[in-house]
């Protein structure tokens, strides 16, 4: 009897058990999808009004999918502003951000992991006090600078900026240290002097966290707004953001065809880079907390 | 002695001195970047702001008369802390993203069928571009009926809404955009904090006859502690330099009612070129994030972590 009792019990706790675990998971995925449709449909919503023509863009009730695809838009769009110079603009300045920090972070971390030397602690301290003063605390001052130097207005001004990063330094220090001793010593002996070491050794064995670096630094100057929005005061000096945002501002805010079509094309080359590199990217975040700038 | 001098000097030059000088050499082109863009212009940014500089005319030494005009006077103190006003308004989508992007990582956390999917739809917009996001969500908050936030309410059967044009929804319709492109970032924050806490106390909970609830309340949120606080810091500090949004769809606007402090300098410095004024800003901002950077590595040092 009591046996009995015990079983019809732990049946029942079972199947509540198993009930609210089944409810739990409903709840969750209802949640979930309610999200990810909120998340998505800005997207889609851009995708689908960069095809409309301006009479479907101003109907109500709006439609989802355009009547007539119109990607024409994308042409207009395209030869409205210099976008190419502004492509052009970006890819140089990102490019040689990110080039250029990886060779300063590169030596710096390595100075940080392998040597030992005088106050050490006190430049590293130095170093990662830099992370707490943004672009937005010294733009007044960092400005006036570059005007002393007439480097507004050039892409020196967009680029030297920016090529030093305390976190990238701390990044690939952490990862530097994982080298083995041994291997530096067995270099040594071989007559290998520190640099060729670096360059020879521990640059070749840290190519994922490279990779991590320079993703970083390439998506966060691709996307930087504040600096390149002060510095450039010439079209032709300007990037792909500081463009779209003339572009959109100075159209009297009513081609929203354009609009759309150009921010698919401005934003569509970042979205692609992250479906290929996805899974190092959100390692990188999840192991060291930060993203770009 | 000038002998025992040389071999001591040599013997420190054995001891430090190449190895220092090298590793000086390798830091060299970080701290020359640093010192020019970093610390030069902190430290011009104190002498800068106790200046009257209205370009293109020189610089004049006032003292504090800056940090006067932007507390006590009646024109600069307003417009000064109706910014700082606005930053914290804005920064209360912190702890509303910190919720959502919390039920989403459970979510994400759990072994279930097309989790990664989602993970790559949630941080889409983390990724894209915060111009880009705003020139889409203009045209989501359009004021006409077409605008799609306004379709949205129509379907509801409520009446449709200026959005970005009204003073009093300006803000709350940059929060929610805020949130929107936030959230892929807390998510994988979130992820990581809850795979690093160890699944046997899950097990010691269930045999506990501990429920999801109970699991979640007495488990994953304590240990999550850390991560949930990290996250809530760095969002106010994030909030606290948000720009470009308020550059691009509001100009500060209407009615300042989306002027944070950012933009306030930005105004400041680039509009009225009132470089003093604008410096004295920068400083309270710096001392702002300073703050807030200290708190988060007091606590994140002084938490005990169980295991």
């Amino acid at each position: 009897m009591a046996s009995q009792a015990g079983a019809v019990a732990r049946t029942n706790l079972w199947q509540s058990k198993r009930a609210r675990k089944i409810a739990f998971a409903a709840f969750w995925y209802v949640l979930l999808g309610i999200t990810a449709v909120m998340v998505m449909m800005p997207y889609l919503w851009m995708v689908s009004s960069s095809l409309k023509d301006t009479g479907e863009l101003f109907t109500y009730p709006p439609t989802w999918m355009p009547q007539v695809l119109r990607f024409q838009n994308y042409v207009d769009a395209w030869n409205a502003a210099p976008f190419g110079r502004y492509f052009f603009n970006s890819v140089v300045v990102a490019a040689a951000v990110t080039v250029g920090q990886l060779v300063t972070c590169s030596l710096a971390a390595f100075a940080f992991a392998r040597m030992n030397f005088k106050g050490k602690n006190l430049m590293f301290t130095i170093f990662i006090s830099t992370t707490m003063i943004s672009t937005q605390v010294t733009v007044v001052p960092s400005y006036l600078v570059l005007k002393e130097l007439q480097w507004l207005d050039k892409y020196q001004g967009l680029i030297v900026p920016f090529l030093a990063n305390a976190f990238g330094v701390f990044m690939l220090r952490q990862y530097f240290m994982t080298i083995p001793r041994d291997l530096e010593d067995a270099a040594r002996l071989d007559g290998c002097g520190r640099m060729r070491f670096l360059w020879t050794v521990v640059l070749p064995l840290s190519r994922p966290v490279l990779a991590a670096q320079a993703l970083f630094a390439f998506m966060g100057n691709w996307n930087s707004y504040l600096w390149p929005l002060v510095v450039t005061t010439s079209e032709r000096m300007r990037t792909l953001q500081i463009g779209l945002r003339y572009f959109v501002s100075q159209e009297g805010g009513t081609q929203w065809g354009l609009f759309m079509a150009a921010t698919v094309f401005v934003s569509l080359p970042v979205v692609i880079f992250y479906f290929v590199i996805q899974r190092s990217f959100v390692e990188g975040i999840a192991s060291t907390g930060l993203k770009g700038v | 002695m000038m002998i025992r001098e040389q071999l001591l000097r040599s013997r420190w030059w054995h001891r430090w001195g190449e190895e220092t000088f090298s590793a000086y050499l390798y830091l060299l082109p970080s701290l020359l970047v640093f010192g020019a863009f970093v610390f030069f212009p902190l430290i011009f940014s104190f002498y800068a702001s106790l200046t009257r500089w209205n370009l293109p005319y020189k610089p004049s030494f006032t003292g504090l008369e800056n940090y006067r005009y932007l507390f006590t006077d009646e024109i600069g103190s307003r417009d000064f802390f109706l910014a700082i006003r606005n930053s914290f308004y804005y920064a209360l989508g912190v702890p509303l993203n910190m919720v959502i992007s919390l039920l989403v990582a459970l979510f994400l956390n759990q072994r279930l069928r097309g989790v990664g999917i989602f993970r790559t739809a949630f941080f889409l917009p983390t990724i894209t571009s915060t111009v880009a996001i705003s020139v889409v969500w203009m045209w989501i908050y359009h004021p006409a009926d077409y605008g799609l936030a306004n379709t949205i309410l129509l379907e509801l059967g409520l009446s449709p809404l200026r959005w970005l044009r009204d003073p009093a929804l300006a803000m709350p319709g940059l929060i929610v955009m805020g949130i929107w492109h936030g959230m892929g970032y807390n998510i994988i924050i979130f992820l990581a904090g809850l795979q690093n806490i160890p699944h046997h106390l899950y097990e010691a909970a269930e045999i506990d006859g501990a429920g999801i609830w109970a699991q979640f309340r007495k488990v994953t949120w304590p240990l999550l502690g850390p991560t949930t606080f990290y996250i809530v810091v760095i969002g106010v500090i994030n909030s606290l330099k948000a720009f470009a949004q308020m550059d691009v769809m509001t100009q500060g606007g209407p009615l300042g009612a989306t002027t944070t402090i950012t933009y306030f300098l930005y105004q400041e410095a680039f509009e009225r070129f009132t470089m003093g004024r604008a410096s004295a800003v920068a400083c309270v901002l710096f001392a702002l994030l300073l703050l807030l950077t200290v708190i988060q590595f007091k606590v994140a040092g002084s938490r005990v972590h169980y295991e």
